[in-house]
């Protein structure tokens, strides 16, 4: 706590870098009025003829005299410009000369009536934009403003005075202006100036003169005037206040507060709020404060949405606040948002709830220190708030009293037709029994009738005497008290139960939907389907398109998986982009761009954000569907962030085994490689060199040598590439419709040399369907299935080839006579080599095998034969249906 | 050695290669003019006139299918091209573009000269084929007749499979790529219709081949095509 005395250090950075700018840049003096004739331009030249006494070098751009001779006066002795003519519709129109101002180039410059339009033809369109001219040029330009020409305040004006001021001036000007010197007069002086002719207004004034400058809209004037100077100077006392570390609220610009709540009188709260607000140009605040203790009905709710809509409408900023004291939690609001009023409505129900829960109004009066209170009364003429209320909680029909009429009729009909059979108590307890049927079935007011029916029938029919209200014995009152009574508590014991379990019809409908997301969301795969659902869900629950957007590097969010049909315009993505660089909510209904048609809910996960769930609800959503929002968004992030993890670690697994697989290719390719290579070098060189001496069988098993050992290792390259491609996942099989048999037969084709010599029958069947494959791919399986046959058994054994299918799969398989395998899984590993004494090779052919299946969806398997030898069984699923062939 | 013997153009940026197929083909009465790149293969093309080429795919300075395309556009030159294995879309595409024939690399020598030989071979002006017959091994086929034989007895085929085994017979000893055979056969707008080639194929093998899942006259170049065999090996 002790870090907040001290100042943010950015904030101080931007102070002295501001003061630093502004000691290099142009000062902007501006003489600030609230009416024309107050006395402004006669100011600027006091002021200008003390500087030019001073030595300054100061030159007057323009000034308008208005033929007043005390003003035309000052300006002997001053350097005075000569005006630009300008031809405009006949007339010579005198205007400031920037083109001539600039040349001159003086220290300081006086530019009167900052908000005069220019006429047409010259450089800029409006008077301040040449002296934002000037003062690029760094000259020093003292002007005169009236506070009608303030653009933020022209709506306003146009309310006080109903007259429209067409020449405005940014306040971005006045942003600008290094020193605002307010010229005041009393309106009653002004008024008096205007009657002596001492008032120059322009021929278009003249007509609206007189409406103008009426009192009433003068004194609001010169409050405005005011008000302008008095914010620019809080502007100044908050960098003051930056950089002297205070840190304690110092109201000098107003915040309001408005509490707002279910009831019908908050909308008029709502308004009178935004008056007040207007009124002090404050900004203001709509909360509510939700109650831990006692939740809001279906219909509270809507209502209260309405409301805080309303108050957004307006241009409020909305919070909801929850917690169960309603004025603490308001105050202390209150207190870090520098609010200086709180507006509350008058209380309207009985003083004894006062007594029984407290005041919130007292609390509130109690506790705000130094913050007014304003409470304002209900508002009668939009409603009676009672029946709106009351409609509002259960919407009985007529129907329903008349159905709790009925059966109050029929339990009279009973007990009058019974009266044989049953004691009064019992036609008592047969009332009460309609009652509570009234209230479970049509609830609250219905059952108030039955109650109030049932005691009046059971008076007139059944209570001596008959058919008469009066009552002869005193006993029956409490029978009636109690009658009544037990109707009222049964009615309001069933409302209740009505209103839970509405609620918990809801909460039911919630937890599914959380459910089914949860479900999908647990066995979805990766990040890409995790975003599907939750999108896919938010639209469903919500009716509404929904988007699930990610980081996309430094540039904006990318939509990952989308529901609906959103519309996604440079405003939406805004949004989007807001709430994922500054992890909370946005959007539609929200602090941060309520007017988006979107709202964007950032998906968390600790300090990642994993992206955003956008949603374009066609109404502002409900304080239900926004909570099962939240809980979709924190699921929705729960699960991304396991898909990261998932992701992570995959990444992670690849890396080891791609790390594994370099090491063991290392150690296997030095051996493998050197060993052909030694040989080749050695039988080489012997030719080379020793030819003379070597017999000429000699010399050809040396030549021999050469080229099986070259073959070999080309044979070891090719497998190495392969393989490294396949584990990469560098290979996207190019499939085609191929016959088995021409699969075969290029396989075998292609290994013709290594089993020369041999019995190799083939089974193909000429019917079989064609297979969807890589014809590469399937031609090497197939070819390095025959050459590992080879290559481990005996030559001259019999190897043999079968293909068959059925519905489902195809099955090659390729049988040899040889020793068997040993064992029959571990062969498929890289580098294994079966034996000591096998042909030497990388121990990569099965591997590849393999990979190919697998890559094509198949399998691939090993094992002994029955009679010796060993089989190796491709089956490959059937996909598809294959083409027609027209002949 | 009375006449020069054909003149082989070797293009190819390895000089170990250069330096093999040099000897090799030297060795059996070619001659040979050498190339390291594409643009000076195009000056020994427009100025020497070689009788085939020998291209490397894998060229510094051009794409050697970029290279073919170029040449066919003014000479029908033999072009064999040379490619590594696992490249069967380059080989494909070399070969659409106008590539007589391809070549694996590693080679031997003697499937080099076999090449050589067919591509040669098929450079001259056909003599009037349409009266002649093609043979080789138990296969005889007579054009015009429209007649085909296997160890003298006659086979009946349909007329796509005489259209197939008549284009593969006029270019024997070399690869047709599936477009190729597609557009001859069947017509332009089948050429990607690989499965038509391989299906008819299939059923040409059946009839004319001893053991249709180890054919010996029509072989499959996987990936690449088909070629019928103008020798047998053994």
């Amino acid at each position: 706590m002790t870090d907040e005395s001290r100042p943010d250090p950015d904030a101080l950075l931007r102070r002295v870098q501001a003061e630093e700018q502004r000691e290099k840049r142009a000062r902007l003096k501006l003489f600030f009025g609230f009416a024309p004739g107050v006395g402004k331009t006669y100011k600027m030249l006091e002021n200008a003829r003390e500087l030019r006494a001073s030595g300054v070098d100061l030159v007057v751009g323009c000034v308008e005299t208005h033929g007043r001779y005390d003003t035309a006066g000052l300006l002997l002795g001053l350097e005075v410009m000569a005006r630009k003519g300008v031809e405009y519709r006949g007339r010579t129109l005198r205007e400031f000369d920037l083109e001539a101002a600039l040349a001159r180039r003086p220290a300081v410059m006086l530019v009167d009536e900052l908000a005069h339009t220019n006429a047409p033809g010259l450089r800029h369109e409006k008077r301040w934009q040449d002296v934002l001219d000037l003062l690029d040029a760094g000259i020093e330009v003292h002007t005169t403003l009236n506070v009608q020409h303030v653009e933020s305040l022209n709506d306003v004006i146009e309310q006080i005075t109903s007259i429209r001021v067409r020449e405005t001036v940014p306040d971005a000007l006045l942003d600008r202006a290094d020193h605002i010197e307010l010229v005041d007069l009393p309106p009653e002086e002004l008024l008096v100036r205007l009657k002596e002719g001492k008032v120059y207004l322009p021929d278009q004034a003249t007509r609206a003169a007189e409406s103008f400058f009426k009192r009433g809209n003068l004194l609001a004037l010169r409050e405005l005037a005011l008000r302008v100077t008095a914010q620019r100077v809080d502007v100044d006392m908050r960098a003051w206040r930056e950089a002297e570390g205070v840190r304690h609220a110092w109201a000098a610009a107003e915040t309001i507060l408005v509490c707002v709540g279910p009831g019908p009188g908050s909308a008029k709260l709502v308004r009178a709020a935004r008056r007040m607000a207007a009124g002090l140009r404050a900004p203001w605040i709509a909360a509510f404060v939700e109650s831990d203790a006692r939740p809001l009905s279906e219909q509270d709710r809507q209502r209260l949405d309405e409301h805080l809509r309303l108050a957004e409408s307006l241009g409020g900023k909305v919070v909801r606040l929850s917690g169960s004291g309603v004025a603490r939690e308001l105050l202390d609001y209150a207190a870090t948002e520098n609010v200086t009023r709180i507006i509350v409505g008058k209380p309207t129900h009985l003083r004894l709830r006062d007594l029984v829960r407290g005041s919130l109004l007292d609390e509130l009066v109690r506790g705000s220190g130094d913050i007014d209170v304003h409470v304002i009364s209900g508002e009668r003429d939009e409603a009676p708030p009672e029946a709106a209320a009351r409609s509002g909680h259960d919407q009985h029909r007529a129907r329903d009293f008349g159905f709790a009429a009925l059966l109050v009729t029929a339990a009279t009909a009973v007990g009058s037709f019974g009266r044989a059979w049953f004691d009064q108590p019992d036609v008592a307890m047969l009332y009460l029994l309609v009652i509570m049927l009234v209230a479970a079935r049509w609830g609250r007011w219905p059952s108030v009738l039955a109650a109030a029916l049932s005691v009046a029938a059971y008076d007139f029919f059944f209570v001596l005497p008959l058919y008469d209200f009066a009552i002869s014995d005193v006993r029956h009152l409490l029978t009636f008290a109690m009658m009544f009574g037990s109707g009222l508590v049964i009615s309001a014991l069933t409302f209740r139960i009505r209103l839970q379990e509405r609620s918990a019809r809801g909460r039911e409908t919630r937890t599914n939907a959380l459910l089914a997301l949860s479900r999908e969301l647990a066995v979805a795969p990766d990040a890409a389907r995790a975003a599907g659902a939750l999108a896919t869900h938010a639209s469903a629950v919500l009716g509404c398109p929904a988007t699930v957007f990610v980081p996309h590097g430094d540039g904006p969010a990318r939509a990952a998986a989308v529901a609906g049909m959103p519309t996604s315009g440079p405003q939406e993505q805004g949004v989007v982009d807001w709430s994922l660089e500054h992890r909370r909510v946005a959007g539609l209904g929200t602090d941060t761009l309520p007017g988006a048609p979107v709202l964007a809910i950032p998906l968390l996960s600790g300090p990642t954000t994993f992206g955003v769930l956008a949603v374009e609800p066609p109404a502002s959503l409900t304080r239900d569907e926004r909570d099962l929002l939240d809980a979709f968004a924190r699921q929705g992030a729960l699960a991304l962030a396991r898909a990261h993890l998932a992701e992570e670690a995959r990444a992670a697994a690849v890396h080891v085994r791609a790390e594994r697989l370099r090491s063991s290719l290392l150690s296997s390719v030095s051996h493998d490689l050197r060993t052909p290579l030694a040989a080749i070098t050695g039988a080489a060189s012997t030719l080379r060199d020793d030819r003379d001496r070597l017999t000429r069988p000699q010399q050809e098993e040396l030549e021999e040598t050469i080229v099986e050992e070259a073959e070999w290792l080309e044979r070891l390259v090719s497998n190495l590439l392969d393989m490294t491609r396949l584990e990469q996942g560098g290979v996207e099989p190019r499939r085609e419709w191929i016959p088995i048999e021409e699969v075969v037969g290029s396989a075998l084709d292609r290994t013709r040399r290594l089993i020369d010599g041999r019995p190799v029958t083939t089974n193909v069947p000429h019917d079989l369907p064609l297979v969807f494959a890589d014809p590469v791919l399937l031609q090497q399986l197939v070819a390095n299935l025959v050459e590992n046959a080879a290559k481990h058994t005996p030559p001259a054994t019999p190897i043999e080839i079968e293909a068959s299918a059925d519905d489902t799969a195809f099955v090659v398989t390729v049988n040899d006579r040889g020793p068997g395998i040993v064992d029959p899984e571990r062969i498929f590993e890289k580098f294994y080599r079966a034996g000591r004494n096998a042909t030497p090779g990388a121990g990569l052919g099965l591997t590849i095998c393999r990979a190919i299946a697998q890559l094509h969806g198949g399998t691939l398997t090993a094992s002994n034969r029955p009679g010796g030898g060993s089989s190796f069984r491709l089956v490959l699923p059937r996909t598809g249906q294959p083409p027609e062939v027209t002949p | 050695m009375t006449t020069p013997g054909p003149l082989v153009l070797v293009v190819e940026d390895e000089r170990p290669l250069r330096r093999f197929l040099r000897t090799a083909l030297s060795a059996h009465g070619y001659r040979v003019e050498e190339a390291e790149n594409a643009a000076e293969a195009r000056i020994v093309v427009t100025t020497q006139s070689p009788d085939v080429m020998l291209l490397d795919l894998g060229l510094p300075d051009a794409d050697g299918i970029e290279l073919t395309r170029e040449l066919r556009a003014f000479t029908t030159l033999p072009i064999v091209v040379l490619s590594a294995r696992g490249k069967e879309t380059d080989k494909v595409d070399a070969l659409d573009a106008g590539a007589d024939d391809y070549l694996t690399k590693p080679f031997g020598v003697n499937e080099l000269l076999a090449r050589l030989r067919v591509a040669l071979r098929h450079a001259r002006p056909p003599a009037a084929q349409a009266d002649s017959t093609f043979e080789v091994g138990p296969l005889y086929v007579h054009f015009q007749r429209r007649e085909v034989r296997v160890a003298g007895r006659e086979v009946h085929l349909t007329p796509i499979e005489f259209k197939l085994l008549a284009l593969l017979a006029t270019h024997a000893g070399k690869v047709l790529t599936h477009r190729q055979i597609l557009k001859e056969v069947w017509g332009p707008q089948y050429a990607t219709q690989n499965h038509y080639v391989r299906v008819h194929l299939a059923e040409l093998r059946k009839k004319i081949e001893e053991d249709p899942a180890r054919p010996r006259l029509v072989t499959t170049e996987p990936g690449v095509g088909y070629r019928l065999k103008d020798r047998l090996d053994d």
